[in-house]
């Protein structure tokens, strides 16, 4: 909120400075966003003097003026202002200048064949006043050639800070000057809420309360005051200027005093023209009428919100915005000033409801002192004879204020306990005493009875806090915090350090990590087998981030085609993340997920002088996955890698690795063609998926000690072998009849050659292994050697159906 | 080796004896003979030793020369046939030439053999200004955010936190009421949240709008496991966790995105208090940027899980283009943190008289951005190569303490 420094010293007596209010605002935690000087955006303008002002040839309505403004020479100037006159003393505006009432920058120019080069403004173009009738008027004795800010003394001060929501004893300036009294910044000056006497009975009667017993119910005290035959008209300029200063424009008397009272003392009103009024006024829940605001809006109420009706319908929203209907304008004779007390939870709903941001808004969610329901009325009634005269009748009150009065148990010694600080009993006596804090008895126990406009707080560590504030938490100790243990045990659980090797071993193999979204389009998430309804969003931030992610995919494939769109096409990416499989939260895994686009292999992409550029594909992505697994400890011979593409995947070209019936590790494979073009990119995509949370836990191991080391003394020996048979059979079945055949002498079977073509048959393929024997004990014979090659072929053949090329 | 048998033959003893002088006739004729075979073999030889251009030509000469039926060869066969006086100077003579013949090509061989490896390396030399790809490790780059987490990963484990996480589909109690947050407060409504459309379950969910809901998970005594091996199960006092993590508001500009990263700290004990919660952060701030000193102001704040609560400025110089932390004379907020609120404490199981702590949470990709110098957070989402390669970080460029932060 804003406020000017003048109208803080109207609560507060204090010799300090702007500047050292700002630091204690902030100390004391009423954080300041900004001090600005209140006549800033009026820097520019200077006054000037009018030395002619004569009729413009071509325009009936404009003057051509002369003017000096201080710089030695007389400017031109066409003026349309009907007071724009010879000799007049008025305040000018260079070109190049901001005009705030306009939103414009003066220029030079040339109006109907005549310069003119500046401007002579008006209050209205100034933001000073409503009145644009003519341009600004200065005594005769008025120095020409100073900044008009200067002249007329608009060197006020304002304060933005930005309250918490438990402060709302803060949103009024006499709170803020109270915290500041407290803070040793000065004195609190005191208000005069002392009642006004009647002229007579009320014409309006106690609001009744119209609930039902188990209806959400706002309002607590209704105190109101029917104030007749005042005069309402423009407010007095020091009131406007105080409201202008914090950027409210001044409306009328009767609206500016709600407004002053409002911010002066956290404490709305709301005031209703009462010949507007028909019939009986009440506080009730709305039916779902249609309401129009001040604001100029129309909102549908419901019934959990509470308004002041009469018989028409809603007169105003219960504590956040009145309506058009009855509000008071000059013409207005007859008011009824409300001040009111509400549930600010209720409050924080309806404004949350209708979103409606309004200052009584603003501080009744936040609680608005109860002891100022009555006192306020009378405050604002008070404003109201003074400035518009008029007649008080009897107070209109129903209802109950809700006073807490909560007495906290408080041990002096929790300040030390929670801060650190080491501060005297007497000391935190006189600081929550100045905070308007009632402590009782003696020892280290005492009762503190907590001010009826502080409610936020209600037990020890809030005490506390008000302590620690005003002592300053810089005075706070430093003092380090003692070690658990010496040297750190391992701090990082297993899915932890897979995240962090993942990411690694990926950017090793030259792909770029992402952090794209955890949320897609519908589209995208239905595609990569999400888009379930648990796993939308109530309230997306847009179309196409609705659905959390099933899929690190879309998010990269997306992030490739903006690559693709700025011109690189060729990029790897990868993205180690979560990923959600449904709300749950072991719904949630996290993935590392990559791709390869255009030419973007382990070599790089694009043309080289050294080689082709190759188009990524399957066995690029293969790679990928491997690299991952075997950095984290698992060999991708060990697992099942199996012929089983991911509905994302090209069905001949991708695959799965598994761990048993049950357990998937990852797929991986080239982008479906037909998946490719509905996803808008070009060219090849190679991908990759690993689920991380799927690698089994590695065993707990008693020692860290390797198995021992058997090298064998003999040579190795090997044997090739070449299979013709059907090109459905899989490496992996081949691999593994081969392996089979002597567990104990054949160390490594490797693939050197696969090829088709006509000469092998149709829908055949020759397949060439290598097949490697390790003898143990000594070397082998001829005999043992055509024993485990005949195995080979043996069981080769039987598995795969082919037969050995001769 | 040139003219000693012709000067040996001319000086060998004569006699006046007419059979004599005919035989010396004769071994003179048959001297000069041998001499000139000699010389003209040696001339003829040495011409084709010379003129051999290659290690075949070479060989051919050798063989003609020095094999079996070589014409030195041949020579020296001719030794066998002669009289033990004429063996006397022929033979020397003729061995010679041969040692000659013989020390001439390997000369030769020499010369070709270097001359051969010569034109070889001229062959084989390259233009080793062509410029390689790049490695893969020259390529492949690290997210800004990754490598922050595990900058802040290395300090904070030194100080002896583990690592805690929990879910970003969290119920509206974890995110919320275990939190202290009444239904209907306006900080819950500050937090903009993102709700989740109702799922089988009939759980209220949200995306978590701060990573506060794993210090409930953390402190909050239970006898039932985590959901998922990735949760950190609950811990018993003393407790001392970091919880870097995903966390997500409804709000965008070019400092705030939908979606962003938190690390929460969370110390839980008999004991600790604001003192210590100023030294965890001013050591921590130190070493993350890694400047000698850092100057913190903390200011009294509200947050409905702490009490007290406060925000901490930085002191940084912000006058050029980019912010500088540990100097200057500007301030930015930084962080939010303190005392664990007695209801949160309480919402745990624990006796907030008995058991005491403190909180804190910082913007991850915030002080990424901060040491960085990255201007705009929207960036850190889109996976442009050009950023990337540009802000990320070599797979290598491991923090560590040991051996720095960053390099």
């Amino acid at each position: 909120m804003k406020f000017t420094l003048d109208w803080l010293k109207e609560h507060l007596d204090t010799s300090a400075s702007a500047d050292e209010i700002g630091k204690a605002l902030t100390m004391i935690g009423l954080e300041v966003e900004g001090i600005e000087s209140q006549g800033k955006a009026l820097e520019a303008f200077v006054t000037a003097h009018v030395v002619s002002a004569e009729q413009h040839p071509n325009a009936d309505k404009l003057r051509v003026c002369k003017v000096d403004a201080g710089t030695g020479e007389l400017i031109d100037v066409v003026c349309g202002a009907p007071n724009a006159r010879t000799g007049l003393k008025s305040v000018f505006a260079f070109p190049g200048t901001y005009i705030p009432g306009k939103d414009m920058t003066i220029g030079k120019g040339n109006i109907r064949g005549q310069v003119s080069n500046g401007m002579l403004c008006s209050n209205a173009e100034l933001e000073l006043s409503e009145d644009h009738d003519g341009i600004i008027e200065l005594p005769e004795d008025a120095p020409v050639g100073v900044k008009y800010v200067d002249y007329v003394g608009m060197d006020g001060v304002v304060f933005d800070i930005s309250i918490t929501p438990n402060r709302g004893d803060a949103t009024g300036v006499y709170g803020i000057a109270r915290d500041l009294a407290a803070f040793g910044l000065g004195t609190l000056k005191s208000t005069d809420f002392s009642p006004i006497p009647s002229k007579g009975p009320s014409p309006i009667a106690p609001l009744p309360h119209q609930f039902d017993a188990d209806e959400p119910k706002a309002i607590r005290k209704f105190a109101g005051r029917y104030l007749k035959n005042i005069k309402n008209g423009p407010s007095p300029d020091w009131l406007q200027q105080r409201l202008r200063a914090v950027g409210l424009r001044p409306i009328n008397t009767v609206v500016d005093i709600t407004n002053l009272v409002s911010l002066g003392w956290g404490r709305p009103l709301h005031a209703y023209d009462a010949d507007k009024v028909e019939g009986q006024m009440v506080l009730r829940n709305a039916r779902g009428e249609a309401f129009d605001a001040l604001d100029n809006k129309v909102y549908t109420l419901d019934d959990t919100m509470t308004v002041i009706a009469d018989d028409k319908g809603p007169l105003c929203l219960g504590g956040i915005m009145g309506g058009i209907r009855s509000g008071v304008t000059e013409e207005t004779t007859n008011v009824f000033m409300e001040c009111a007390s509400w549930d600010p939870d209720l409050i924080a709903q309806s404004g949350r409801k209708t979103g409606i941001v309004s200052d009584a808004r603003y501080r009744l969610e936040r609680s608005v002192d109860p002891a100022l329901t009555e006192p306020g009325m009378e405050l604002a009634t008070r404003l109201v004879l003074e400035l518009c005269g008029g007649e008080p009748m009897e107070p209109a009150i129903s209802g109950e204020d809700v006073f807490p009065d909560t007495v906290v148990e408080f041990p002096l010694a929790e300040v030390n306990r929670l801060t650190g600080l080491t501060v005297a009993g007497d000391e935190i006596e006189a600081i929550l005493d100045r905070l308007g804090f009632a402590m009782e008895g003696t020892g280290p126990v005492r009762s503190v009875k907590v001010p009826s406009w502080r409610p936020d707080v209600t037990q020890k560590a809030d005490l506390v806090e008000e302590v620690m504030r005003m002592v300053g938490v810089d005075n706070v100790p430093v003092e380090p915090l003692p070690r658990l243990t010496h040297v750190a045990p391992r701090m990082l659980t297993t899915i932890q350090n897979r995240r962090r090797i993942a990411r690694r071993a990926l950017a090793a193999r030259g792909l770029d990590e992402a952090v794209t979204w955890s949320f897609i389009s519908h589209d995208e998430a239905t595609r990569f087998g999400g888009g379930t309804e648990d796993r939308q969003l109530a309230n997306a931030i847009a179309s196409d981030m609705t659905d959390m992610r099933p899929s690190l995919l879309p998010g990269l494939i997306a992030g490739a085609r903006r690559n693709a769109n700025r011109g690189f096409a060729d990029v790897a990416l990868f993205e180690v993340g979560q990923i959600f499989l449904s709300d749950q939260p072991e719904g949630q895994h996290t993935y590392a997920s990559g791709i390869r686009t255009g030419t973007a292999t382990l070599d790089g992409a694009g043309r080289h002088w050294s080689g082709k550029a190759e188009a990524v594909g399957v066995w690029d992505a293969k790679a990928d996955l491997a690299a991952v697994l075997d950095a984290l400890g698992v060999d991708i011979e060990k697992v099942q890698v199996l012929p089983e593409a991911a509905e994302w995947s090209h069905p001949g070209r991708g695959g799965r690795i598994a761990l048993g019936p049950k357990v998937t590790l990852g797929w991986f494979g080239e982008l479906h063609p037909a998946l490719s073009a509905e996803l808008d990119i070009e060219g090849p995509v190679a991908a990759f998926e690993i689920d991380l949370d799927a690698i089994p836990e590695p065993r707990k191991k008693a020692t860290r000690t390797k198995p021992a080391l058997a090298l064998s003394p003999f040579q190795p020996v090997s044997r090739d072998f070449a299979f013709v048979m059907d090109r459905g059979v899989t490496a992996a079945a081949i691999l593994k009849a081969a392996r089979g055949a002597d567990k104990a002498l054949i160390k490594d079977v490797g693939i050197f050659d696969v090829f088709e073509g006509s000469h092998v048959g149709e829908g055949k393929k020759s397949v060439a292994i290598e097949v490697t024997l390790q003898p143990r004990e000594r070397t082998l014979t001829d005999e043992e050697i055509d024993k485990v090659s005949s195995a080979v072929v043996a069981a080769v053949t039987k598995t795969t159906g082919g037969e050995l090329r001769k | 080796m040139v003219g000693p048998s012709s000067h040996e033959v001319a000086g060998t003893p004569v006699t006046d004896l007419p059979l004599r002088q005919a035989q010396d006739e004769v071994l003179r004729e048959f001297s000069m003979s041998l001499q000139t075979q000699i010389e003209t073999l040696r001339s003829e030889l040495s011409t084709a030793i010379a003129g051999a251009n290659s290690e075949a030509a070479l060989e051919t000469v050798r063989v003609s020369a020095l094999g079996k039926k070589g014409s030195v060869s041949a020579l020296l066969a001719t030794l066998g046939s002669m009289a033990p006086d004429e063996r006397k100077t022929a033979g020397p003579a003729i061995n010679g030439l041969k040692g000659e013949i013989a020390g001439l090509i390997e000369t030769r061989s020499a010369e070709l053999k270097a001359a051969a490896l010569e034109a070889r390396l001229a062959a084989e030399t390259v233009d080793v200004t062509l410029p390689l790809k790049p490695a893969p490790t020259a390529r492949g780059r690290i997210h800004p955010i990754s490598q922050t987490i595990d900058e802040i990963t290395a300090i904070f484990s030194d100080m002896g936190f583990s690592i805690a996480e929990g879910p970003d589909i969290e119920t509206d109690y974890f995110n919320f009421t275990a939190l202290n947050f009444p239904e209907g407060h306006p900080a819950r409504e500050m937090h903009d949240t993102f709700f989740m459309k109702p799922g089988p379950d009939g759980v209220k969910k949200v995306l978590r709008t701060h990573t506060s809901p794993v210090q409930m998970r953390v402190m909050q005594k239970t006898n039932e496991k985590p959901a998922a091996s990735y949760i950190t199960p609950a811990m018993d006092p003393p407790i001392r966790v970091v919880m870097p993590g995903r966390t997500y508001r409804n709000d965008s500009d070019q400092t705030h995105t939908p979606m962003f990263h938190q690390v929460e700290g969370l110390v839980i004990d008999k004991s600790s208090h604001i003192g210590q919660l100023r030294w965890v952060l001013e050591e921590f701030l130190k070493a993350f940027f890694e400047v000698p000193s850092v100057t913190l102001r903390f200011r009294p704040s509200f947050f409905p899980f702490t009490e007290p609560s406060m925000e901490v400025d930085v002191q940084c110089d912000r006058s050029g283009s980019e912010v500088k932390i540990g100097e200057g004379n500007d301030w930015l907020e930084i962080l939010g943190c303190g005392m664990v609120h007695p209801n949160v404490i309480r919402n745990a199981g624990l006796d907030p008289d008995v058991y005491q702590g403190f909180a804190w949470g910082i913007g991850i990709d915030r002080i990424a951005m901060l040491k960085y110098g990255m201007p705009d957070l929207r960036a850190f989402f889109d996976a442009d190569q050009r950023w990337l390669a540009h802000y990320g970080f070599r797979p290598l460029d491991l923090p560590t303490l040991f051996g720095g932060l960053s390099s």
